[in-house]
């Protein structure tokens, strides 16, 4: 056992010297860490009141002042706390369903690749229709149909983005399958799982990880897309945040800070995560990177 | 005036973790009319030196000395001068060559490109000259329609081998052009390169991993060792170094009843060009080194008739 | 020890079924190192992946120790720790992910193998890597050709097999390192009692490591016996010709036309599109030309005395 670790903390330490290099990925880390961060010690300082909509205290739609730093929404609650406690949702959904996506299409991609022959073609069969789906028209009937919760947004995001991170680990698996390696494996004696969980999953890893990066930045955006459609967990997140200036008026009312602030965070926390995700491609990705290595 | 003359290669790759020295001083020559083998394993440096005598190598690589080609120095010609030489004087069969074809043209066309580039032929002489091309190297005349995919191994080595005469070069330089191939094939690329040279006075550098190949076809023979030619000689002599004598006993004469029940092989892996033993670089596996290999560098000297071999020991009676 | 019984495998591609291995009979004895050998495309490789149980025969059986070969789970892992693998690449054999030590600790994990360190350095110095415990963590990229055959051959070793099967062992090898892998293969034979089966287009190969060597053409074994009888004296005009194109033979006998095609096999001897003898109608001179095009010939036994499938030497008999 002390071997295994022994080479899993020199890779460790030899990825984390290549990531390093990475200016851009090491940007992207840095803010990603802030806002997990802070999502994770809100309730150290505020709790959930500052979304209710009875407390809000200071003036309706204020620009950003002193007492509210970045001003006020529609019934006088401040921004910045609302943003603060909605980043919560946002990475929660964002995560979650980034984490659901990846294991079903993990799960799937890797059977499709390993099972040739009926497995893998009805397994592809279903991904390609999934994958021709509109997904969010799909993800708005789910979560109509299930009802607005944390759970429901997840999966409703989760169950339809899967397909494409299938296809890619399928692909991958594939490309490792042909490898002789394989063939030695099945010598010796391996079984299926033997096979897919010590030499398939090790190589479509590193490919898994910056693609969930990705997967999560994409999620965020889809979970906001969805609240401004008008189906949300009913809890204060960037998206519904969005949706409340757009009911609200801001945009016409002038209250530039409702409508940009969520905005921003979205953004700039998408970017992060993209920052992050390719910066990860570049250094895991064994066909980007020099062959001496 | 030899054809082609190398006065003190050395090629040397800048690399991010220092330099690379993949030749190190390397002086040959050919006779026009000669065939030249080149023999030495992954690693010796037997390909860059190839690919450095037309200057094919990537920009990273650093070359000194002189190549004299005809009596010209190929480091000092000018761009347009080395494509005008390149095909028309001397010209390349790749290592893998079968790979080197475009899949989405037709064969005939491929081995007419350079005559065309070059304005050496109008498109109607060019057609008729690869007919005769292709009727050189054994294929029928209308195969040049055929796309590469269509063709097989052995038949696409061939193909490379016409594009190779297309310009009439006086040397060819061959870098492992049967190794992927079949034994049988093999056989017939080899049969067609030896009526090749025999027969249109055209000179070759053949480079091989494969001893006994360069020697059946070559009139001489240097062997590479960690970048440096460790000996030189005619091909149908016996070596005088220890390291030439290992690699010609590695691939056994069947009927030789030493070698049967009994492979012979050397001892050690080939050296990192990076961290070069100290001395002779062979010294480590040398089954005869003496205790001054390991700090003397040894240059290559007289070793018999037309034979050098850089090896302490030649000259006296091993 | 290691049988084939009339063994086919068909592949069916494009429409056309190809038959790769077309009838073989061919045994591997205990202590014994069998080569065969052929070119690209004759179904040698797809005879030692049958062997192996890696392809399913279409007809015919692998027998080993006096049993046919199951394709059920169980008894087929249990096979595999008797009979290991040894491929060309050595590279590719090896996941680059994984140290050297988890790549000869495969087979023991997978069977639930006891002491795995312990199984693992013997392996690697049985395999001619001393000190195992400085190859334990190096990666393959950092190792040299030959020592990754070595650590493959190790992989193969620690399952404390009893035959080998190894297919193209040292083609990939530079020539001063492929005698020495060559030299452990015999001391493997020797010391520990293992058969091998080396599949090989080296003719050499077979001269220098094995006991007995068939030679295959177009999906069937046209010739074998022992080393000695059938590369110094060989009876079937394909062995002359693979013989006669080695750089030292003195006449070459080169065969014209392509490798064939397994999915259009040549009636009668598989071979007399480009039998020489046929062509220089010595073969007409011996009254057996219309047999040559026409007569199928027997499939030959897995005896270890020389047999050749061919017309002529069937009259001269």
């Amino acid at each position: 056992m002390s071997i295994t670790w022994t080479r899993r903390q020199r890779a460790l330490r030899r990825f984390w010297a290549d990531f390093r290099t990475h200016r851009a990925g090491v940007v992207g880390l840095a803010i990603l860490v802030v806002a997990v961060v802070l999502a994770l010690a809100a309730p150290l300082f505020i709790d959930e009141g500052v979304t209710n909509v009875v407390r809000g205290t200071g003036e309706k739609l204020a620009p950003p002042s002193l007492d509210d730093p970045l001003g006020t929404d529609e019934s006088g609650r401040s921004v910045l706390l609302l943003i603060w406690w909605g980043s919560r949702t946002s990475l929660l959904i964002g995560f979650l369903a980034a984490l659901l996506s990846m294991v079903i299409g993990t799960v799937l991609g890797i059977a499709a690749g390993h099972f040739r022959g009926w497995i893998g073609a009805v397994i592809m069969r279903i991904t390609d229709w999934f994958l021709v789906l509109p997904s969010l028209v799909t993800a708005l009937v789910l979560a109509a149909i299930l009802g607005g919760s944390t759970a429901t947004i997840v999966i409703a995001i989760g169950v339809t983005s899967w397909p494409s991170t299938a296809r890619l680990i399928r692909a991958q698996t594939l490309a490792v399958e042909a490898r002789p390696y394989i063939e030695r494996s099945t010598a010796l004696g391996a079984g299926h799982w033997h096979i897919t969980t010590r030499h398939v999953l090790p190589n479509v890893a590193p490919l898994l990880l910056a693609s969930t990066t990705l997967e999560v930045a994409s999620a965020i955006v889809t979970e906001s897309t969805l609240a401004f459609l008008g189906v949300s967990a009913n809890k204060t997140s960037w998206g519904t945040m969005l949706r409340g200036s757009y009911d609200w008026g801001a945009a016409t009312s002038g209250a530039w800070w409702y409508i940009l602030l969520p905005g921003l965070c979205i953004v700039i926390v998408v970017l992060a995560f993209t920052l992050c995700g390719r910066a990860l491609e570049t250094v895991l990705n064994p066909r980007l990177r020099g062959a001496t290595r | 005036m030899s054809l082609l003359e190398l006065d003190d290669v050395s090629v040397t790759y800048k690399l991010a973790g220092g330099e690379l020295p993949a030749v190190r001083g390397v002086s040959l020559s050919l006779e026009a009319g000669e065939a030249v083998g080149v023999v030495g394993e992954s690693g010796s440096g037997k390909s860059t030196l190839a690919m450095a005598l037309l200057r094919l190598l990537p920009r990273d690589a650093r070359i000194s000395g002189r190549i004299l080609l005809d009596g010209e120095d190929v480091l000092a010609m000018s761009w347009g001068r080395l494509r005008a030489v390149r095909w028309a004087q001397a010209s390349i069969v790749f290592q893998g060559a079968q790979h080197g074809l475009n899949p989405v043209h037709r064969i005939g066309d491929q081995i007419a490109e350079p005559l065309l580039i070059h304005k050496l032929a109008s498109p109607d002489q060019a057609r008729r000259r690869v007919a005769e091309l292709l009727d050189q190297v054994g294929l029928p005349g209308w195969r040049a329609k055929s796309y590469p995919h269509e063709l097989s191994g052995g038949q696409r080595q061939r193909v490379m081998i016409a594009m190779a005469l297309a310009c009439e070069p006086r040397l060819i330089v061959a870098d492992e052009p049967t190794t992927a191939l079949d034994v049988m094939v093999q056989a017939q690329v080899l049969t067609l390169i030896r009526e090749l040279i025999a027969t249109d006075d055209i000179s070759l550098l053949m480079i091989s991993h494969d001893l006994s190949v360069l020697a059946d076809l070559c009139d001489r023979l240097a062997v590479m060792y960690a970048g440096r030619v460790v000996e030189t000689g005619p091909a149908d002599g016996t070596f005088t170094h220890p390291y030439s004598r290992a690699l010609a006993a590695a691939f056994p004469t069947i009927g030789d009843l030493s070698s049967r029940l009994a492979p012979k092989g050397l001892g050690g892996d080939p050296p990192d060009p990076l961290q070069l033993p100290s001395g002779c670089a062979f010294h480590p596996r040398c089954p005869v080194a003496l205790d001054t290999c390991s700090t003397v560098s040894i240059e290559l000297r007289p070793a018999g008739e037309r034979r050098t071999a850089a090896c302490v020991l030649a000259g006296e009676a091993v | 020890m290691l049988e084939a019984n009339n063994l086919a495998v068909e592949f069916a591609g494009r429409g056309r079924r190809a038959r790769a291995v077309d009838g073989v009979n061919l045994s591997v004895g205990a202590g014994e190192i069998v080569a065969l050998v052929g070119e690209s495309g004759c179904g040698k490789t797809t005879l030692a992946r049958t062997l192996l149980g890696l392809e399913r025969p279409t007809s015919g059986e692998v027998r080993y120790d006096g049993s046919a070969l199951s394709h059920r789970g169980r008894a087929l892992k249990a096979y595999r720790r008797q009979v290991q693998l040894i491929l060309q690449d050595p590279m590719g054999s090896l996941n680059p992910r994984q140290t050297v030590y988890e790549a000869v600790a495969e087979g023991p994990r997978i069977h639930g193998l006891p002491d795995e360190e312990q199984v693992v350095a013997e392996a690697l110095s049985r395999a001619g890597l001393r000190p195992p415990e400085r190859f334990f963590l190096r990666y393959p990229h950092e190792l040299s050709g030959g020592q990754r055959q070595r650590v493959v051959i190790a992989g193969a070793l620690a399952l404390n097999p009893k035959v080998l099967i190894a297919d193209e062992p040292v083609a990939s090898l530079d020539a001063s390192v492929r005698g020495e892998i060559l030299a452990l293969l015999l001391r493997l034979r020797n010391e520990l009692g293992l058969s091998a089966l080396v599949v090989t287009h080296d003719l050499g190969l077979a001269w220098n490591i094995a006991d007995r060597v068939a030679v295959m053409y177009l999906g069937r074994i046209v010739e074998s016996g022992p080393v000695e009888q059938i590369l110094t004296a060989p009876q079937h005009p394909y062995t002359q010709a693979l013989l006669s194109v080695l750089p030292e033979s003195p006449d070459r006998i080169v065969l014209t036309g392509e490798p064939p095609d397994p999915t259009r096999i040549p009636t009668g001897c598989r071979f007399h599109p480009r039998c020489q003898l046929l062509a220089s109608g010595k073969a007409a001179a011996a009254g057996i030309d219309t047999a040559c095009h026409s007569e199928p010939l027997p499939i030959l036994s897995s005896a270890a005395d020389p047999q050749t499938a061919c017309h002529l030497t069937l009259v001269d008999s």
